[in-house]
């Protein structure tokens, strides 16, 4: 069993920094049997809570179920339908299409939480799913995806120079004005889901910064990528 | 030891577990939410916000953090609830799932802007001593949550809580035992295996 393995139990209790994760939701879109461990092992962590259960305070519960009346539930994510309608139909067929569709519309598990396809891949393929790409010379490439009604964005780097030593890439989601950190980077050839709602950003941006990242931005981000500009 | 004392004032659930009728219920309600029935999420909030509510208590310690992580987690459940699989787990784990994730994303944030201020911590740490897996309440959940950690190693037992309640990256894990980070990786790794397997979990 090679290392990645292993990673299972940490990445099923978020006990993983966000490179990991990255890592680790690739390994798990190729992986059935740490899909299959990782579902069986946050299963176990949710009885954990039966030991530990507090009853939160009434006012909570108004306030939950007020905010949920402002907030549409998303649709299920569809995969494209094999239209056959023009097709002389057997009743059989029309059957199996029919599951078919209905299997497509259940998709697996939150994006985050998507064993068969990462959050990376399901953005990338969603049907608003827009890119900006930006060219750094002689440092690479790098083009974020964002899908709004995935509330989502991914970073793709392509030869990408590694950050100085000591040092580390961050990514930002401008929020109103403001640039919220959303998960550090190494560079080189990779793919990187942007912690944080992107479907509020106006813009995401790479910086450099002191290993660990930080809270806020020292330097002029290396890469802008301005969303009204996506296509 | 000192990140796993408890929070004040745990009242008992007043819910079971997800077994058998109540986890179908669970899943029922999550697919009726995703339609946007309002009452459907009501009835999945009150089977489940104690153990959502205690979990993030444990993890940030705040109640009005845990507050606000709840508020999030439970508004994110609503607007995903359509990505919920029956088939692939249930409803219950699914919604933890969310709400740990927010409670580790919230603490580490408040970490990275604090630096960790000494004040923060004296404010928010509690003053019992009780180690949080033991400290399981009378239900027959919790019963079962109990028989199954006593099963543990102490090692693997100290390495799980650390990352689930203490809300720590495996790597973190490794220089607060002082073990190498593979040790930690695979003490976390095992001791949840034991804990599904004593517990019966199906995956």
């Amino acid at each position: 069993m090679s290392d990645i393995h292993k990673l299972t139990g940490a990445y099923a209790l978020d006990a993983v920094d966000d490179l990991e994760r990255a890592a680790f939701e690739r390994h798990l879109a190729e992986c059935e049997d740490c899909r299959d461990e990782v579902a069986s092992l946050r299963e176990t962590a949710a009885l954990l809570a039966d030991s530990v259960a507090v009853t939160p305070p009434p006012s909570l519960r108004a306030s939950v179920l007020t905010g949920i009346t402002h907030v549409r539930p998303l649709p299920p994510i569809v995969a494209p339908s094999r239209r056959a309608a023009w097709f002389p139909l057997l009743v059989a067929a029309s059957i199996v299409a029919v599951l078919g569709l209905a299997a497509a519309v259940w998709q697996p598990w939150t994006p985050s939480d998507n064993p068969s396809l990462t959050v990376a891949e399901q953005v990338l393929r969603a049907p608003d799913a827009q890119s900006v790409s930006i060219d750094l010379g002689d440092k690479g490439r790098a083009t974020v995806t964002r899908s709004k009604s995935l509330h989502k964005a991914v970073i793709r780097t392509e030869d990408m120079a590694p950050a100085p030593s000591g040092q580390t890439y961050q990514l930002w989601l401008q929020q109103r004005g403001d640039m919220v950190s959303a998960g550090l980077m190494e560079g080189g050839t990779e793919e990187i889901v942007l912690d944080g709602d992107a479907a509020t950003a106006s813009a995401a941006g790479v910086t450099i910064e002191p290993a660990g990242g930080s809270e806020k931005p020292n330097l002029p981000p290396v890469a802008l990528f301005d969303f009204s500009q996506a296509t | 030891m000192d990140h796993l004392k408890s929070v004040p004032g745990g009242a008992s659930s007043p819910e079971g577990a997800p077994s058998g009728d109540a986890a179908a219920r669970l899943a029922f309600l999550m697919q009726r939410s995703s339609r946007g029935d309002e009452a459907a999420f009501a009835e999945l909030y009150d089977a489940t916000s104690a153990r959502a509510y205690g979990l993030a208590l444990r993890v940030v310690r705040n109640p009005a953090h845990a507050e606000e992580v709840l508020q999030e987690a439970f508004l994110d459940a609503w607007r995903t609830s359509s990505r919920f699989d029956p088939t692939r787990g249930s409803a219950i784990g699914w919604l933890l799932t969310i709400v740990h994730r927010k409670a580790v994303d919230r603490v580490r944030s408040a970490e990275a802007s604090t630096a960790r201020d000494s004040t923060y911590h004296r404010e928010s740490r509690p003053v019992e001593h009780d180690s949080t897996l033991e400290a399981a309440h009378a239900s027959l959940e919790a019963q079962r949550v109990r028989g199954a950690v006593a099963g543990l190693t102490a090692v693997q037992r100290e390495a799980v809580e650390l990352a689930f309640f203490g809300g720590y990256t495996h790597t973190e894990v490794a220089t607060m035992l002082d073990v190498p980070v593979g040790t930690a990786k695979t003490r976390i790794r095992d001791g949840l295996i034991r804990l599904r397997d004593a517990m019966g979990v199906g995956s």
